[in-house]
């Protein structure tokens, strides 16, 4: 609709603006508690796991800071969550706009994100009541912190990219995401130390590290919570392991850019 | 109007669908179907095909066909929501398209809020929006309205308020199909009014309509498109005519082809014929002249009868040659020629009607001349006239005494 690139980014910006807002208002429509349940939600999954994982099951016991730790784990991953799973649906929902006008299509994705990092962002100040009830200060390296979040964040844009496009032809990966989401999200230590794990094997280990979610979530504990935490570059002394979740994360975004935009001008037909 | 660039430009464009058996949205049914090509490529429906013309800056450009004739792909290629196969569109200036109104409205959200949203969607920022809300609301007449959900309006305001929106969109090139002017007489006649304005602006305009008599009142030039290819284009009228011609070939419109046989349009033994034929409209009445001519001089018994019939083919109104007003025999004993010249009220609404007229004899033992859709009635009305009712009676009687309550 509009020409030249700066109308457009302009058209973009005022789209993910509106979108965001009335998907916000439409998902508390007619719940007592509103948004609070966007708080409620993480707290409850947090005593249940506490409960079992930590108290009976006695994971995580010994290690520094735990608690605050489990809680972070926790919030980075349902953040990933919620950026894939909306992102992938968002797409073929978006079906009858899409017929009808001619609009940016990734301001779709990107606007459904948006509603998983205003989440984030206040479950981000449960985390760090948790820490200050733990007796963790704020430093420099929660900010630190922040940047593997935003890590996190590219990457499950890059995904949710990938998989709405293929969403538009194979209903089935709706499917199919949620048993991966299963086993990323125990395979990303969100829920145990990865000395669990290195204690085994080391190389489990380094895979399992592989994955930017995982790397990003024992980053975020090691900088802003305890040193008591290992990341991939503890565990690697090779520099190309080292970078592995850097450069996956950096090869999925480019080609879920690619595959989207090359995809997209057809959704409105295929959808 | 001539020395006008083109501000949009349309050449060879080409577009076709693949319409699966049961479209295979799942990996396994992709997977079987991999294996039975021939059944992958037996359905593919070729919507345009080469499709080519231009538009000029302030002119409104009127696209005719019936439904299913690839008049909405063609829409949706200018508008950038389908890609072309082949051929390229070209647009100079921002183009808005309005295939539907309300499009992104939401039910759960005010009305307030959905003009945003719809606002948005047109490229206008909050701030943007903020100038022109109260105009829109005015425009609706929505007032007391918009802090209520959209799923409480009733379809005529949910309308009304998508129209209003639409109507401020800042576009150089506006897509607007007929299809929106809907709602109430007054609405409709607000939404022709701002049809007039954009004309008497000078806006450019692509309108898309099934009337004859919109076309002719709005449009400049045209296409008329059938089958996905222009067989008409240039000054409305001739594009009109060939429009109406369309509906004397072909009995009803279909949107995939049918391999059934279309009905004959015309038959007969043409012992006695119809030579010519004319029909004015009127929103009060319609006339519809005919000149039969005999082969000889006969003494048969032949009548004479019209009817009109809706789109969906259902008989509204007709007439022969004895059961109105001044009808009698028709006579050829003595001459081969006869005119007939019939007055009825126009009781039809707004809508396309066909007029078929039939010459028969031998008690309508042999046909004559049986002339399906001999004329095309275009009835576009402004508002509705009243009384739009057919000749009856009406008894009103005042009482003599004030008090008669």
């Amino acid at each position: 609709m509009q020409q030249d690139f700066a109308s457009r980014l302009q058209y973009a910006r005022i789209l993910i603006r509106e979108f965001v807002i009335s998907d916000f208002k439409i998902r508390y429509q007619g719940s007592v508690l509103g948004y609070a349940w966007a708080l409620l939600r993480p707290l409850m999954m947090y005593i249940i796991l506490y409960v079992i994982f930590f108290y009976f099951l006695k994971i995580g016991q010994g290690v520094k800071h735990w608690p605050p730790a489990l809680m972070a784990g926790l919030v980075i991953w349902s953040f990933f969550a919620e950026v894939t799973k909306q992102g992938l649906t968002s797409i073929v929902g978006h079906g009858a706009i899409m017929r009808k006008m001619n609009f940016p299509r990734y301001t779709i994705i990107v606007a459904a994100s948006m509603s998983a990092l205003i989440n984030l962002l206040i479950n981000m100040l449960v985390v760090l009541i948790f820490m200050f009830a733990d007796n963790v200060g704020l430093s420099w390296g929660f900010a630190v912190g922040l940047l593997y979040i935003l890590e996190i964040f590219i990457f499950g844009i890059g995904v949710a990219l990938i998989l709405s496009t293929i969403y538009v032809r194979y209903r089935d990966i709706n499917f199919i995401w949620d048993v991966v989401t299963q086993a990323l999200f125990y395979g990303s230590a969100v829920l145990y130390p990865v000395s669990r794990i290195s204690s085994v094997s080391l190389v489990a280990a380094q895979v399992l590290l592989l994955n930017p979610v995982a790397n990003g979530i024992q980053s975020f504990r090691k900088y802003a919570i305890s040193q008591d935490t290992s990341t991939i570059v503890d565990l690697s002394s090779n520099v190309i392991v080292q970078a592995g979740p850097h450069i996956i994360t950096v090869v999925v975004f480019i080609y879920g850019v690619y595959l989207f935009s090359r995809s997209s001008p057809r959704f409105a037909e295929e959808v | 109007m001539l020395d006008h660039a083109s501000v949009v430009t349309a050449s060879g464009v080409h577009k076709q669908f693949h319409l699966p058996a049961s479209k295979s949205d799942s990996i396994k049914h992709s997977v079987i179907q991999s294996f039975h090509k021939k059944n992958r490529e037996s359905e593919i429906f070729r919507a345009l095909k080469g499709v080519s013309f231009e538009v000029k800056k302030g002119e409104f450009f009127g696209v005719l066909g019936r439904n299913g004739s690839g008049k909405s792909t063609l829409l949706k290629i200018l508008a950038g929501i389908y890609q072309a196969d082949q051929g390229s569109v070209s647009v100079e200036g921002r183009l808005v398209p309005f295939i539907e109104l309300g499009v992104g409205f939401r039910p759960d959200l005010s009305g307030r809020e959905n003009v945003y949203l719809n606002g948005a969607l047109l490229g206008f920022s909050k701030q943007q929006m903020d100038a022109r809300y109260d105009e829109i609301v005015a425009f609706a007449e929505l007032e007391d309205f918009m802090g209520q959900k959209l799923k409480n309006y009733s379809s005529g305001m949910k309308v009304r308020l998508a129209f209003a929106v639409a109507t401020h969109a800042d576009a150089d090139i506006l897509l607007l199909d007929e299809v929106l002017a809907v709602g109430d007489a007054s609405f409709q006649k607000k939404c022709y009014n701002h049809f007039r304005e954009l004309k008497k602006n000078k806006k450019t305009v692509i309108f898309v309509t099934h009337s004859m008599g919109l076309a002719k009142e709005y449009c400049d030039r045209g296409v008329l498109i059938e089958g996905g290819e222009i067989t008409e284009q240039g000054e409305i009228e001739k594009v009109a005519d060939a429009y109406t011609q369309l509906f004397n070939t072909a009995p009803a419109a279909k949107s995939i082809p049918s391999k059934k046989k279309k009905p004959k349009k015309r038959w007969g033994d043409k012992s006695v014929k119809i030579v010519s034929h004319s029909l004015k409209k009127t929103n009060e009445l319609i006339t519809f002249k005919v000149r039969l001519e005999s082969k000889k001089l006969t003494d048969d018994y032949v009548k004479f009868g019209f009817q009109i019939k809706d789109a969906a083919g259902k008989l509204l109104m007709g007439a022969n040659n004895l059961n109105v007003p001044g009808g009698k025999s028709l006579d050829f004993s003595s001459s081969r020629t006869i005119e007939l010249e019939y007055e009825v009220t126009n009781i039809l609404g707004n809508g396309t009607y066909t007029l078929s007229a039939t010459v028969n004899k031998d008690g309508g033992t042999t046909v004559c001349d049986q002339w399906n859709a001999i004329e095309i009635v275009d009835n576009t009305r402004d508002s509705v006239h009243y009384p739009l009712v057919a000749p009856g009676k009406v008894t009103i009687t005042s009482s003599q005494k004030g008090s008669a309550r």
